[in-house]
């Protein structure tokens, strides 16, 4: 074991992913596995075909309690809090003051006053010291550092979750509930990170390696790891924090204008509220849009972008090869007058202008549970 | 035919007749995963030892193939161009980058026999 492992914190089932061969790197200082013997591109395609189970685990999930908690993580976030259902989850951004994005996240409503609230890794702590601070103890926040998460996503989920839970089929996309899942209980949401249908699983840390042993046992699932998890997402246009939304970017620029809720645009009460309504109103000056490489190269994140003439319009956040595409996908910015679709665009790789175009996201159609 | 010389970078050489042929080890195809993406230098292109030669890329990342001695491509493989899996399947037989004429043939005596670089493989894990 090198130095480097030493410092890293390990996964509930980090003895497991071991024992399934993974290759376990450094992510947001866990050691989590990318890929399993079978490879990014087999998890992957098998994601697309059958199912996946990651095991997400390193990321912050927390609750806040309190009256409320809604209203007051509406002053926090641009998303309609108040008005999303009791066992309905939602997509949202933290913003800071110059409507910049502290990190996206997912929330759920347990009951009026209780949230559940899923975070990236790299920003939990940051996140929950922004939480602390603003929710100025008329609020509880609790850090839940004693359960796993994971993800089980792909066209066969359902068929696997019905077979180890009466409960899940009856589950909406974007909703939450307890379920148990081979007898194990867990806090599930319909939702996910590759565009397909699928559940992702809040189980306690003791009862973790149990239920994806359960999951696992299905024919139809495999392991896949955070390679295959970020080709998924990138086909499936969805941002990841840190690469394609910052603290440089507000969510009218990376094309996330759907999360502000009506109520939220007439009334604001978010930080940057002020710049990002009148983003909205008058339309931001660079967006996120899909690219598509016209040759076979993949273009990486920060691959710079130009017009046809070879004047920098931005640069890609986010480019790789798409295994479901078959060919290079990325997302990039470009100022508004470059966004339409069919735009023509050069990407600089390795010091060649190559062809490429603005082109819709996303790259392979979602195919979220709908019912 | 020459034995196989390896380097540190993970390519390897073979040479007939004063004619390298350069790939990649299984080691490099292992770690590098799945290669969807692969460049190569066109004939007549001049190559310096450890000069970037060719390109290969994985659905994770991209990396650079250097060239294990300086010398003139005769031939790029345009098999591994067409089909990047190849490189998994056969790295060091079949799915060869490219082919070139030694200016130095010297430069052979500082890269690793298969025995060494095995010992080198063994210090890196």
């Amino acid at each position: 074991m090198s130095d480097s492992d030493t410092l890293l914190l390990s996964v509930p089932l980090d003895g497991l992913h071991r024992e399934l061969g993974a290759k376990m790197v450094p992510f947001a200082g866990y050691a989590m596995p990318v890929q399993y013997p079978d490879g990014v591109l087999a998890e992957h395609l098998h994601t697309r075909a059958g199912a996946g189970l990651f095991d997400v685990s390193h990321m912050g999930q927390a609750e806040i309690r309190g009256a409320n908690a809604a209203a007051l993580l509406e002053t926090l976030v641009p998303g309609d809090i108040q008005g999303l259902g009791i066992g309905r989850t939602r997509y949202t951004v933290f913003t800071n003051d110059q409507g910049g994005i502290l990190d996206d996240l997912m929330v759920s409503k347990l009951a009026e006053d209780h949230l559940f609230l899923v975070i990236n890794a790299a920003c939990k702590h940051a996140d929950f010291a922004h939480l602390l601070a603003h929710l100025d103890g008329k609020a509880e926040l609790r850090l839940i550092e004693d359960r796993a998460l994971v993800a089980l996503q792909g066209p066969l989920a359902a068929q696997a979750m019905a077979a180890l839970s009466p409960e899940a089929g009856a589950m909406g996309f974007m909703s939450i509930r307890e379920i148990t899942v081979a007898g194990i209980a867990c806090l599930a949401t319909r939702s996910g990170y590759t565009g397909e249908d699928g559940w992702e699983l809040s189980v306690p840390t003791a009862k973790a390696e149990a239920l994806v042993r359960a999951l696992l046992a299905r024919p139809e699932v495999k392991p896949a790891g955070l390679g295959a998890r970020d080709s998924l997402r990138l086909e499936a246009g969805l941002c990841l924090y840190g690469s394609d939304i910052d603290t440089e970017t507000t969510p009218v620029e990376a094309g996330l204008s759907w999360i502000i809720g009506k109520r939220r645009r007439a009334e604001g009460g978010f930080p940057g509220a002020a710049i990002i309504q009148k983003q909205l109103a008058e339309g931001p000056a660079r967006l996120r849009v899909g690219i598509q490489p016209l040759g076979r190269a993949p273009a990486r994140a920060h691959t710079e972008i130009t017009d046809p003439d070879g004047t920098r319009l931005g640069e890609i956040c986010s480019g790789g090869f798409g295994p479901s595409a078959d060919r290079p996908v990325a997302m990039g910015y470009v100022p508004a007058a470059f966004a339409a679709i069919g735009t023509p665009i050069k990407l600089v790789v390795r010091g060649k202008a190559l062809d490429a175009q603005v082109a819709a996201l996303p790259f392979v159609a979602h195919r979220y549970h709908k019912g | 035919m020459s034995d196989i010389r390896f380097t540190k970078d993970h390519e390897w050489i073979q040479v007939e007749g004063g004619v390298g042929t350069v790939g990649i080890s299984d080691y490099a195809q292992h770690a590098l995963g799945d290669v969807v993406y692969v460049e190569v230098p066109a004939a007549g292109t001049v190559l310096t030892k450890g000069g970037e030669a060719a390109v290969v890329e994985s659905v994770k990342a991209a990396s650079e193939v250097y060239s294990p001695v300086s010398g003139t491509v005769t031939k790029g493989n345009q098999a591994i161009v067409d089909q990047p899996g190849l490189i998994n399947q056969s790295p060091e037989d079949g799915a060869w980058f490219f082919k070139l004429t030694l200016s130095d043939p010297s430069e052979l005596d500082g890269l690793m026999d298969r025995a060494a670089y095995d010992e080198f493989l063994a210090t890196l894990d």
